[in-house]
């Protein structure tokens, strides 16, 4: 077994750190561990956070990849499969390698489609087929007999991966340019204020789609860089997150520029500068600390709305590589199937259900954020 | 007035030929002509002659912006910049890779696309805000915390499955309207991609309007008008309704050009002929020639909602005043 690090979890990896230094910073202080003491608090707050942190748990576990040793003769240097496989499909070995031949509804013994079999008195007809593993999915197979759980949870990953690193794109951007858009004002606006009114202007599918498809060009232009399937659809989904972000600072930076704009005229920040600190230190030790809590409000709404697209980028043909395991594409790969007699309908419900939850969790928590970290709706509700 | 409307349009021009500037940048300069070529030739085909014969067939065998092969003006005239990318601000898009005119597809689909858009906006907004206006109402009540519940679990579901539940339930389950498909004039088409609209977006909205009106629930003429004993009911669908007007318009007058566009969802899984399925089909095909072409489209259609916008608050507003 050889570990491989792929980008995104290099990715995953420096989220996680900075997220405890943070964490480590902000231990011993009283004003940023309140408002997430109330937030546990809460009994809405306790549960979202859990089902939150197992889907989190899950997208980890999927996040740690690796190659499997191939069985060599004794002597020879050591040779690696050309699949990169994960923690979690290790764990899930017993689902991930029971393929059946095609659809099977959940817990079925039996296959979805007829095909002719061998009866015992030795006469062939159209039946049924008995499946190889049968009553072990529990959300029946897909089209080419995946077991659909097993899908499910593999999407997971790709879900969180989105939300959270176009996060990590987008906020450079926001920060940046809002903070210094409301602090300088003047000429530093108007070319900030240009910028974002541009990329409003576009409809947001249209450049998503616009900047995906040149990067789809660029990867097949050098295919040569990617020499596996998963390192070329982990390519596309970073590309995707890019996209994502570089087109998606505008509302947040909008809202800061709102913000850094009413700051800088307050006392503490005409004290800073009457006593001679520079720009750079008054947005570093002044404004930023004193807008984050609009930041983290922002992420965490956001968080919710950026699962929900990879479906339907994936749907419109802009999103992850089709050949990656993702809610859109699971939902893709089945929505014409409803049309069948009898009708395919577990692979569709796996995906909206796991889909639903995650975003419900998320959309619940992130009230529970704002609430307690919002000066205005404190106390509201 | 007339000195406002004319600032906003020399305005909108630096915006328009940066968004030129930004497709132009992504599709001729990061992609060249010869990466789409290949494209379309398909691996096999790809020589040095065939990319040439496909570059000049589609008129892409210029350089970017200065061409030294040319005397005087057709120095900076005879360019892909030019050719490509300017030529749209005449709302000339030039022909598809397919060698159909992009203006005359536009032109035949923007009906179908109004008449899905059309309806859906309407019906929706009328919809989410009486909506919201009854959670408002009803405020403190289990009414209330059961309809912001409702809206939270509704917009945590995927705007493709109420696509696809409609779908099958209205339309193969209990036959009420067909699947998909359009004809002009025929209703039957419409009703469920407008249902399906309205219904897409039903937790968003209700609870940015709900939200809206209790900013504005909290404020001093509310309680005047409570004191000289209007109803509840008045104090709401007046007051509160007419103040709230600024910030309604804002998010809602912004969008109605670009109900042009339809939606690209909507029409490619109900199979109306519209401006959306266009654009799909063009994104699944690669087809660089129409994607900028609505990318132009689009960002002056937002234009002209921003300056709609400002427009609509002098009406709703007496005070507001445009110089």
């Amino acid at each position: 077994m050889k570990p491989i690090l792929l980008w995104s979890d290099a990715l995953i990896l420096l989220l996680l750190a900075t997220l405890a230094a943070l964490l480590w910073l902000a231990r011993h202080n009283e004003a940023l561990r309140d408002p997430w003491r109330q937030v546990m608090r809460g009994r809405v707050g306790r549960v979202t956070a859990l089902i939150l942190s197992l889907y989190i748990s899950i997208g980890l576990l999927d996040s740690a990849h690796y190659v499997e040793r191939l069985p060599a003769a004794p002597g020879q240097p050591a040779q690696y499969g050309g699949e990169v496989r994960s923690a979690l499909d290790g764990l899930l070995t017993p689902i991930r390698v029971s393929v059946e031949k095609t659809y099977s509804a959940p817990l079925a013994a039996r296959l979805y489609a007829k095909e002719s079999v061998m009866g015992p008195d030795g006469v062939e007809r159209r039946d049924y087929p008995q499946l190889k593993h049968p009553g072990a999915h529990l959300f029946g197979t897909d089209k080419v007999g995946q077991d659909v759980l097993y899908l499910s949870l593999k999407s997971i990953r790709t879900g969180l991966l989105i939300g959270s690193l176009t996060t990590l794109v987008m906020l450079p951007f926001a920060l940046g340019l809002g903070i210094a858009a409301g602090y300088f004002g003047g000429r530093v606006d108007d070319v900030i204020q240009y910028l974002y009114t541009t990329l409003n202007s576009i409809p947001g599918v249209l450049l998503i789609a616009a900047a995906v498809l040149v990067v789809q060009v660029q990867i097949e232009a050098h295919a040569e860089l990617f020499n596996t399937a998963a390192a070329r659809s982990d390519v596309r989904l970073l590309a995707l997150c890019g996209i994502l972000g570089v087109t998606g600072w505008t509302g947040l930076a909008r809202l800061l520029r709102a913000e850094a704009l009413k700051l800088r005229e307050l006392e503490f920040v005409l004290a800073a500068r009457a006593f001679g600190v520079g720009h750079g230190r008054i947005l570093l030790r002044h404004l930023l600390p004193n807008v984050m809590h609009l930041v983290l409000i922002t992420v965490v709404l956001d968080f919710s709305g950026l699962v929900l697209a990879e479906a339907v980028l994936s749907y419109v043909g802009v999103g992850v590589d089709p050949g990656m395991i993702s809610f859109g594409n699971m939902i893709n790969g089945a929505r014409l199937e409803l049309a069948r007699e009898p009708v395919v309908w577990w692979q569709l419900a796996a995906a909206f259900v796991f889909m639903f939850v995650l975003v419900l969790a998320a959309n619940l928590f992130a009230d529970q954020v704002r609430d307690a970290l919002d000066p205005k709706s404190r106390g509201r509700t | 007035m007339l000195n406002y409307l004319i600032r906003r349009v020399l305005y909108a021009v630096p915006i328009l030929l940066g968004v030129n500037l930004l497709t132009f940048a992504l599709f001729f300069m990061v992609n060249t002509p010869d990466d789409m070529a290949r494209i379309h030739l398909g691996a096999k085909h790809v020589t040095a002659t065939a990319i040439a014969r496909w570059k000049s067939a589609h008129g892409y065998d210029k350089p970017l912006f200065i061409n030294e092969q040319a005397a005087g003006m057709g120095k900076a005239a005879d360019t892909l910049f030019v050719d490509k990318s300017l030529r749209l601000f005449a709302l000339d898009f030039g022909a598809a890779d397919d060698g159909r005119d992009i203006a005359r597809e536009i032109g035949s689909r923007m009906g179908p696309s109004l008449a899905i858009a059309l309806p859906t906006f309407a019906v929706g907004l009328l919809f989410y805000v009486s909506f919201a206006l009854l959670l408002v109402f009803f405020r403190g009540t289990n009414l209330d915390a059961g309809g912001v519940v409702l809206c939270v679990a509704l917009m945590s579901i995927s705007g493709l499955f109420y696509v696809i539940a409609g779908q099958y339930l209205m339309g193969k389950l209990w036959h009420w309207f067909p699947i998909s498909g359009y004809q002009p004039g025929a209703w039957q088409f419409l009703v469920m991609p407008v249902l399906v609209g309205v219904v897409g977006s039903i937790g968003d909205s209700t609870r940015f309007y709900r939200s809206l009106f209790f900013e504005e629930i909290a404020r001093d003429y509310v309680r005047t008008a409570r004191a000289k004993g209007l109803s509840e009911l008045r104090v709401l669908f007046r007051h509160v309704l007419g103040n709230a007007m600024i910030p309604i318009l804002t998010g809602v007058v912004v969008v109605i050009p670009r109900l042009f566009l339809g939606s690209l969802i909507i029409e490619s899984f109900f199979g109306i002929p519209g401006l959306g399925s266009y654009t799909i089909d063009a994104i699944q095909a690669q087809d660089f020639a129409i994607v900028r072409s609505m990318v132009f489209l689009g960002s002056l259609l937002y234009i002209a909602g921003l300056v709609l916008t400002d427009l609509s608050y002098t009406l709703a507003d007496p005070r507001v005043r445009l110089e």
